[in-house]
């Protein structure tokens, strides 16, 4: 059943779209990623210009990380307080991030940063949560399936002032890393068009040292409200959300990430971590070779004076 | 009477046409809805003619659609640092977002160069790319890849033998157009030829438009875009939270 979109001006297949939704959904769910770093090169593949892939997207992520942040909030996994500090950061970077996008494209060169920001970023955090997982797992299969415990060692992150106490998180930490982590991300989430959970996600883990039980529902916390100003930016500026689009994808998207979050409650961390670099590696490998090989069509069309 | 003798002069040139066409569509709109998946345009008319019909030369009949046309940007990659960026750019000032011919023959048996140069038929001639920049050697590769890319999209079809024409006289073709047309009009021609020679010609529009939700929805978007994103995230936020909610209660 073909149904056709009004912005993207194209027909595609209802069940695909749903299909699509409800498979970014369920990684929202599981990973606490807003899916955008999946969604929007399958949106590319089945043929939705790239403007209204990268907008309309964004657009459904809202949708996903509020069905999965709702789920965190029974459970008490969302640091509120934190999630408001990353998300000052955040919203100032998109601002930024925006200007650096709309610039680049005006000189034709948006999608090569885009895919240089997805392979240098997927592949560095990848590459890293692959390694520190698989030594987790190692290390709890010697010591018979239970954990060490290990001290928090005290970094540069501790040093800073404008301390702040976080209570969910259990941390007692300077404010400067997490704006600065949420203005990082905001920045890119804007370049990339997507939510930026996956730089996000190993950014509270490692640099700010949260627990992984909060690290998820935060992050979606933060999500929403990024990509909740990235849609509304791209609706005004370019006219590139399609809501009939979204509509389709956030019917999936919401299921899915129901039952993302059920099958994530279900696993371990660890496991949790490795499937997710796992994920994040093969999207990386992909891009990689699309800008080291030769492509197919050397030539590319575009509106005069957009994308 | 002076009237009466400027209004047979200027009657002459038409009268003098032996052939004319007439014509009928399949339908004169296109109404993109909600369900449109593309579209089949039926041409179908007669060659009316005053005179018996010519033997020595058979009369051939060339059609045409062009949807509305607007500048493009072509950008051609090359490798830097061992990677594939885009390097050159070329504006192609005129290229139809769908542009179909069909013939009753070989385009070059039934139109002569001359007569395509001045009617612009032929794909090549209906595209036309000015302003390259000088240190961009050869351009005309940039307008090759326009018709290339719209032609593997289908949006530019050749159609050679593609119509068919009984007794000299009555014709017909069918021409398909995609699903990602641009609204707008689509100017369709219909030539008639002997020996290469354009005879006769006539011109009609087909207007693409979208209609019902789908308008609605892309007035919207362009006339009170903060609205419309008001709109999109009202829904989003109503299906999480509905989503939600629905499956605490399908669970509790």
């Amino acid at each position: 059943m073909q149904v056709y979109l009004p912005i993207a001006e194209v027909s595609v297949n209802i069940f695909l779209v749903l299909g699509l939704g409800g498979l970014v959904g369920i990684l929202s769910g599981m990973f606490g990623v807003g899916g955008g770093f999946i969604l929007t090169p399958l949106l590319f593949f089945i043929g939705i210009p790239p403007a209204v892939a990268v907008a309309t997207g964004a657009n459904q992520i809202v949708a996903s990380s509020i069905s999965g942040v709702l789920a965190h909030f029974r459970r008490r996994t969302v640091d509120l307080k934190m999630g408001t500090v990353l998300l000052a950061g955040g919203l100032l970077g998109a601002g930024l991030g925006i200007g650096v996008f709309n610039y680049l494209k005006s000189i034709g060169q948006v999608d090569l940063l885009v895919n240089l920001c997805y392979v240098v970023f997927l592949g560095i955090i990848g590459a890293l949560m692959f390694i520190e997982s698989l030594n987790a797992i190692r290390k709890s299969r010697k010591a018979g399936g239970k954990p060490p415990f290990v001290r928090r060692q005290r970094t540069w992150v501790h040093a800073l002032p404008f301390k702040m106490r976080f209570r969910t998180s259990g941390l007692y930490i300077s404010v400067i890393p997490p704006l600065g982590v949420g203005l990082a991300v905001g920045v890119l989430a804007a370049i990339m068009g997507v939510g930026g959970g996956f730089i996000m996600v190993p950014a509270m883990i490692y640099i700010l040292g949260m627990p992984t039980k909060v690290v998820v529902g935060t992050s979606l916390f933060q999500i929403i409200f990024v990509t909740a100003f990235t849609t509304m930016l791209h609706a005004t500026t370019n006219y590139t959300v399609d809501v009939m689009l979204a509509l389709l994808l956030l019917i999936g998207g919401v299921i899915g990430a129901q039952l993302g979050t059920q099958i994530g409650l279900r696993m371990k961390a660890e496991q949790l971590r490795i499937l997710l670099a796992l994920m994040v590696l093969a999207v990386c490998g992909k891009l990689a070779l699309e800008l080291l090989l030769q492509p197919g069509e050397l030539y590319s069309l575009a509106p005069v004076g957009g994308d | 009477m002076r009237l009466l003798w400027s209004i047979l002069f200027i009657l002459t040139p038409l009268a003098s046409l032996a052939e004319e066409v007439v014509l009928g569509l399949s339908q004169d709109k296109v109404a993109i809805t909600t369900s449109f998946d593309g579209s089949e345009i039926l041409i179908f008319g007669a060659v009316k003619r005053e005179t018996p019909i010519l033997e020595d030369s058979p009369l051939e009949v060339v059609i045409t659609i062009t949807g509305p046309s607007e500048p493009v940007t072509v950008r051609r990659k090359s490798r830097m640092f061992g990677i594939w960026v885009n390097t050159d750019a070329v504006e192609v000032d005129r290229a139809p977002s769908f542009y179909a011919v069909a013939t009753t023959a070989p385009l070059s048996d039934v139109l002569s160069e001359t007569e395509d140069l001045r009617h612009k038929v032929s794909i090549d001639r209906a595209i036309r790319s000015v302003g390259a920049p000088d240190n961009i050697a050869n351009s005309a590769l940039f307008t090759d890849a326009v018709i290339r890319i719209r032609r593997e999209a289908d949006l530019y079809q050749t159609l050679e033998s593609g119509v068919a024409l009984d007794q000299q006289t009555l014709f017909r073709t069918a021409i398909d157009m995609p699903s990602n047309l641009t609204e707008g009009d689509y100017v369709t021609r219909i030539f008639l030829t002997r020996d290469g020679q354009v005879v006769s010609s006539y011109e009609t529009t087909i207007a693409v438009q979208k209609v019902g939700l789908e308008r609605w929805l892309f007035v919207l978007s362009r006339q009170q875009p903060f609205w419309y994103g008001l709109l999109s995230l009202a829904i989003a936020i109503a299906a999480g939270w509905g989503a939600s909610t629905a499956f605490r209660l399908l669970r509790g």
